[in-house]
């Protein structure tokens, strides 16, 4: 197809262009103007990646005041398509009632969809930007609270995104 | 006559260890800028700026075991990959680096072997190469490989005809056949101020013999032999190890020797324009001109690699008919034409 989305039959081609090398040298000058722009890939262990707020990395418990916001509603456990989330609620004697006494995620069966983080009712669970996941064993791929709780005030610029865009 | 032999064996030994040494380089260099193409980085890990990276992939090569497939031909299958090597390694004799030097009293050709036959050498230890690749095809008893191989044995043998073809055009211009002679003859000037070089004499042999060149070396836009999404790797598909290690080798050494070849018949070899006149001595001089050569041929290189990134294979009924239709006039009447011009100047 031509540039006017008309097409170009072999025989309307002029002679020059027929003749490959004026078209072959304007290839070779956008290849060789390639070369000299930025490059997309990292040199990955000294620089990384940092992903924007709407990048969903592996899912977190947002903490507040050093408790957890989750109330252990359990919709996220429920909706989870690959079944990776445990909720074992009980009760606290906060303003919030119930609190979750086991939260486990599966990060081998988390497929990072962020269902769980859009069901939630109280913004409890929202998916990070950390994306370096590395398990020697199943047992170590058990995400308990220990490891899923992260502060609110580090979490800031994914909340604002989720504000802004829900 | 033994100081004679003394320098044949030092030269050689130097030009082996140069070439090997560029082929490594040539590797790097094309994983790296086709990497910069895609806007990649390429490999930077090994050494500073990844510049060991092709002598680690050697070793590694070297470290793998070799397979030959149960009902492969084996004496064949373990010689076609020396075969190529060879070819592709004895065509780098007769190319000359540099002028005649004097070290100690002796004249120094900058070149291996000063045959007579020069350029005709060249053409048949280059048609020798197809034996390399089509027996490697033949006797892995694989269909792609047999593929790949009758491929490069028509390809090759086509482009073969406009390639010697398009050398005597440069062959009547300079009426030699040695390299050296034919460098000689480029460094004259027309008109006072141009380098006599051969591509602005014979600009249609020029584009036929690169085009041939890169047939020959099977790079990209005529690399059917290989083909990786149509024939698995093509001639080399059955191969490992240290034997695939050289077919890769001879890839790149070809593709040298194509290079050095252009420079030579077509780029002034060389020939620094207006440098003997910078009043430097003798050995300063050809330092300086061997270096040029290099440059030249970096830039060869360049073009090669720059070129495999940005044209898509041609099919193969496209590659006949340039083959064909296209090349083999276009050198015939190139041929033509230059002895007329010949003609009317005397």
């Amino acid at each position: 197809m031509g540039h006017n989305g008309k097409m170009i039959r072999k025989k309307d081609l002029t002679f020059l262009q027929k003749s490959y090398i004026p078209e072959i040298l304007k290839g070779m000058r956008q290849t060789i103007a390639e070369m000299f722009k930025p490059k997309f890939t990292f040199r990955y262990p000294e620089e990384r990646f940092r992903p924007n707020p709407s990048f969903r990395g592996r899912p977190v418990l947002v903490q507040e005041n050093e408790v957890e916001r989750c109330v252990a509603c359990g919709l996220c456990s429920r909706v989870c398509p690959a079944l990776a989330i445990e909720v074992q609620a009980s009760e606290t004697e906060l303003e919030k009632e119930r609190y979750p006494i086991k939260f486990e995620i599966n990060m081998v069966r988390c497929i990072f969809c962020g269902f769980c983080e859009e069901v939630c009712p109280e913004e409890a669970i929202v998916m990070s930007n950390e994306y370096e996941l590395v398990f020697s064993s199943q047992e170590e791929a058990l995400f308990g609270k220990d490891r899923l709780l992260k502060s609110a005030e580090e979490l800031k610029p994914r909340l604002e995104f989720l504000r802004l865009n829900r | 006559m033994q100081s004679l032999l003394l320098i044949s064996a030092l030269k050689f030994v130097a030009f082996v260890a140069v070439v090997l040494l560029t082929v490594i380089m040539l590797v790097y260099a094309e994983r790296r800028v086709s990497a910069f193409i895609q806007n990649r980085l390429g490999p930077n890990r090994v050494g500073p700026w990844g510049l060991l990276q092709a002598i680690v992939d050697v070793v590694k090569l070297l470290l793998k075991e070799d397979v030959v497939p149960r009902n492969a031909y084996k004496p064949v299958h373990d010689l076609a990959p020396i075969i190529s090597i060879a070819v592709a390694l004895s065509t780098f004799a007769i190319i000359p680096f540099g002028n005649t030097i004097n070290v100690y009293g002796h004249e120094v050709k900058l070149m291996i072997a000063d045959v007579n036959v020069g350029i005709l050498y060249l053409l048949s230890i280059t048609s020798l190469g197809v034996y390399g690749v089509t027996l490697a095809g033949w006797s892995s008893n694989n269909k792609y490989s047999l593929l790949g191989g009758l491929r490069s044995s028509a390809q090759m043998i086509s482009y073969e005809l406009s390639m010697g073809l398009s050398i005597i055009g440069v062959l009547m211009v300079s009426g030699t056949l040695r390299l050296d002679q034919i460098v000689l003859q480029q460094t004259k000037y027309l008109w006072g101020w141009m380098p006599a070089w051969n591509f602005l004499l014979q600009p249609v042999a020029f584009i036929t013999f690169v085009v041939a060149a890169f047939a020959e070396t099977n790079r990209l836009p005529f690399d059917l032999p290989e083909a990786e999404p149509e024939l698995v790797g093509g001639y080399h598909t059955e191969y490992s190890g240290l034997k695939f290690g050289l077919f890769f080798l001879a890839e790149y050494a070809n593709m040298i020797t194509a290079g050095a070849v252009i420079t030579t018949l077509f780029l002034g070899g060389w020939h620094l324009p207006f440098a003997e006149n910078l009043g430097l001595s003798p050995l300063m001089l050809s330092l300086l001109q061997v270096l040029t050569f290099c440059v030249k041929m970096f830039f060869v290189m360049m073009f090669f690699i720059v070129v495999r990134w940005t044209i898509p294979r041609f099919r193969y009924d496209q590659l006949m008919n340039i083959g064909w239709k296209l090349m083999l006039p276009l050198t015939l009447v190139n041929v033509l034409v230059t002895g007329l011009v010949l003609l009317l100047i005397q």
